[in-house]
């Protein structure tokens, strides 16, 4: 039933991925594309998990993403990366920050961050992209673009001409942050070619 | 021009082309953004109201005036605002009138996932749902049209997940629409007992005659395909069904839920092998068909308990799962917390030390409850801090001198009043901490009555809290700073010795408000650090144990100063940014 192309992004509360989602919203909404596109707001945004979902195709029902549906899983930080995998889809392309934001549980001293995450899922033979996408964007002038950086690391994977996601990055952050947010989004989308 | 739009900025949208007037709201996850996209029109008035029940008020009397009006709020605003929302049933309006209620299945944001379906049923209102930010637009301007043809409001049932998706809408002009004559009609607008009796017939009459419209309506709509299942169902989980079902089901598609269309519903049913009512929360569309004779299954499949997906449709009627792949590892949880910086932690970190019992209240500083600070007992809805602790003051349940209420400023300004009022009134010895951050913080940093600021941004009056504890009666009242954690302390024991109500008011503004200075960072001597903990006591996201020692995140740090003060060792530093 399913033939939407389906893209969760998942983080922390407070990394940009309300932006990220609004991003690959507008870009594959250029195209004619139907989409949906679902976000969190309020409480759990405060340091929580946080997963939105971008859904496109011919014509989008539901908004949301269920267990074994994503085409793509984005992360904004390697636990969280653990934590939705199994909303991966068979087959599925993972694509992740290789950044570590310790929860309070572990700040506390009441639960491990587990070791060998990337090994872990490398091992269940899924199709990953893995990158230092904070230290990129550090790079690039701000530790704050590390969401457009993602971006650029996903776009990389996807069959969309690179200048729509240039153009939906333009319209979607403020002017004066124009150039280094495309900056941020082509260090992200060489990584692949490198 | 089509747009990807957000479905509560499509209520806005909505509200711009319908000509309305007057919007009055207090925020409320997931409904806020509706009133803040609308401040962003010129031709619209509005407004925060310190409460649902003044907002409300607030458009109805703009509505009896002559003007289309609005007011939004979440799920348990309604509760607040029920007292009039019962009474426009039977005052009916002159301008129209569209109340958006936002529920939260699932508690993404919330104390609790009441369905209000009820309001509509036992206010006898009118409520249509929508599915996706399109049909939030038409039906927010379909709303307005039928307000004034049947002389009653029009409740806009929302829940988390339409107004927080978003999906194409197309935009069209504003059509203005002129203030209506006001004209003086107490048989219609003085709700006194002579005058009831008479509009409860109104009342009556109008909710049949709504629901013999019902089956004539265009947003409710049947959809047939293969006639071996039928699906009766109404704003998100119509996607759901699409989703799973396809063209394998037909589809009864509710745009309005109250009242609801016997005819079609019938019809529906004769038309189709097997039918499900797919609801989120209460079997309410269920009980209806039931009632009315209908052979119908839903509850009996489905969960009553929150929001639904693909995935609960598919496992629980079809018995289907989707095949995934999970990691052999220990995923730790990551809740939501206060933020570095933050001006609660000061507050719960010296509440904690104290052993005191919290009464809490709704705001981010809920988060107060969670570890390692832990030091919330209560909380329940806004305002009950303090009137709850009264009751738990006075009955002897809880000694008044290990004991407080926190309240925040917007939340004071929502309910604490009245509970201040019934503790000096009543002889009260009680400590309330109003915990000042200068903003109404949990919603994303909407301004209130005592910020000086209006929805606009507009610099005006600034509601002094000191003052109006001062005018309720309380004699005893200090101001300090959350952070100043030694004076706090000081200054919580010297309120609780004394056999008055007292109230401490701890003021330092949101850290993420823009005008915070944030210019120095702290960081670990790590040769200085004795592993201590001290440090991880206050339950800092900044800060985290690495190889023995306490190590600061410097690009979250934000110089608050507060882990400083718990290094016995000095060994935590600040540093210019």
């Amino acid at each position: 039933m399913n033939q939407t192309t389906n893209i969760m992004i998942s983080g922390v509360g407070g990394q940009g991925s309300l932006l990220a989602s609004r991003i690959l919203g507008n870009a594959v909404m250029s195209l004619g594309f139907d989409v949906k596109v679902s976000e969190v707001h309020g409480m759990s945004q405060r340091g929580g998990s946080v997963v939105t979902y971008v859904k496109y195709g011919k014509v989008v029902a539901s908004p949301v993403i269920c267990k074994g549906e994503a085409d793509f899983l984005l992360s904004f930080e390697q636990l969280e990366c653990a934590r939705w995998l199994p909303y991966l889809k068979i087959g599925g392309t993972v694509v992740t920050s290789t950044q570590k934001i310790n929860p309070m549980p572990v700040i506390i001293g009441a639960a491990e961050y587990p070791t060998g995450i990337i090994e872990s899922i490398e091992q269940k033979k899924i199709k990953l992209f893995h990158a230092d996408a904070l230290g990129v964007a550090k790079l690039c002038g701000t530790d704050k673009a590390a969401n457009v950086v993602l971006i650029g690391m996903l776009a990389a994977h996807m069959d969309i001409d690179k200048k729509v996601f240039l153009n939906a990055v333009e319209t979607s952050v403020p002017v004066k942050f124009k150039e280094l947010n495309l900056a941020a989004f082509e260090a992200g989308y060489q990584l692949k070619v490198n | 021009m089509k747009k990807l739009m957000l479905g509560n900025d499509a209520v806005a949208r909505g509200l711009y082309e319908a000509g309305v007037r007057f919007v009055s709201s207090y925020p409320g996850t997931p409904s806020t953004e509706i009133t803040e996209c609308v401040s962003k029109y010129n031709e619209i008035y509005s407004e925060w109201a310190p409460n649902e029940k003044v907002a409300f008020e607030a458009a109805l009397g703009a509505a009896i005036s002559g003007a289309r009006s609005f007011c939004a709020m979440k799920h348990v605003g309604l509760n607040v605002a029920a007292d009039p929302l019962f009474i426009t049933s039977y005052t009916g309006i002159n301008g129209g009138m569209v109340i958006a209620v936002a529920d939260d299945p699932s508690m993404h944001s919330s104390q609790n996932e009441q369905d209000s379906r009820h309001y509509a049923i036992a206010a006898k209102l009118p409520m249509l749902e929508p599915s996706d930010s399109e049909e939030c637009l038409r039906f927010t301007k379909l709303a307005y049209d039928w307000s004034e043809k049947f002389d009653t409001p029009f409740l806009l049932r929302l829940s988390t997940r339409i107004s927080h998706s978003q999906s194409i809408v197309e935009e069209a002009e504003r059509i203005e629409s002129d203030l209506k004559e006001y004209q003086k009609n107490p048989s219609k607008y003085v709700m006194m007992p002579g005058n009831a009796k008479a509009r409860h017939v109104v009342v009556e009459k109008r909710l049949l005659e709504m629901a013999n419209w019902a089956n004539t309506l265009e947003i409710n709509k049947a959809e047939y395909h293969s006639k071996k299942l039928g699906i009766i169902c109404a704003g998100a989980t119509y996607a759901y069904a699409k989703e799973v079902f396809g063209e394998e089901a037909s589809y009864l598609k509710l745009g309005m839920v109250n009242p609801l269309p016997d005819e079609l519903l019938q019809n529906f049913c004769s038309n189709v092998e097997r039918v499900i009512v797919v609801e989120e929360l209460d079997p309410i569309i269920e009980t209806h068909c039931k009632a009315i004779g209908l052979s119908v299954e839903g509850k009996n499949l489905l969960p009553l308990l929150y929001e639904f997906s693909q995935e609960v449709l598919s496992d629980c009627i079809l018995g289907k799962k989707n095949d995934f792949i999970e990691l052999d590892l220990t995923i730790p949880v990551r809740p939501p917390v206060m933020c570095p910086g933050c001006p609660h932690r000061g507050l719960f970190y010296v509440l904690k030390k104290l052993k005191l019992t919290v009464s809490g209240d709704i705001g981010c500083y809920t988060l107060g409850a969670a570890p390692p600070l832990g030091a919330v007992d209560t909380t329940l809805c806004m305002g009950a801090s303090i009137s709850g602790l009264h009751g738990m003051n006075k009955c002897g349940g809880v000694d008044p001198k290990k004991s407080v209420a926190v309240i925040g400023d917007s939340t004071f300004a929502h309910s604490g009043l009245t509970g201040l009022m019934n503790m000096t009134y009543n002889k009260g010895v009680s400590t309330v901490i109003i915990s000042d951050n200068s903003i109404t913080g949990m919603t994303g940093h909407q301004q209130n009555p005592t910020t000086g600021k209006t929805l606009k941004n507009e610099e005006t009056l600034q509601i002094n809290i000191e003052k109006v504890c001062e005018a309720l009666g309380v004699r005893d009242i200090s101001v300090v700073d959350p952070n100043d954690t030694a004076v706090l302390e000081q200054t919580i024991k010297d309120a609780l010795a004394k056999e008055e109500v007292s109230v401490i008011i701890t003021r330092r503004p949101c850290v993420l408000l823009k005008y915070v200075v944030k210019d120095t960072y702290f960081s670990v001597a790590s040769d200085k650090c004795r592993s201590c903990r001290a440090c991880m006591q206050i339950g800092c996201p900044a800060i985290s144990f690495v190889d023995k020692k306490a190590v600061i995140d410097t690009s979250l740090c934000t110089g608050c100063t507060l882990c400083e003060k718990m290094c016995k060792f000095d060994a935590i530093h600040s540093t210019k940014r």
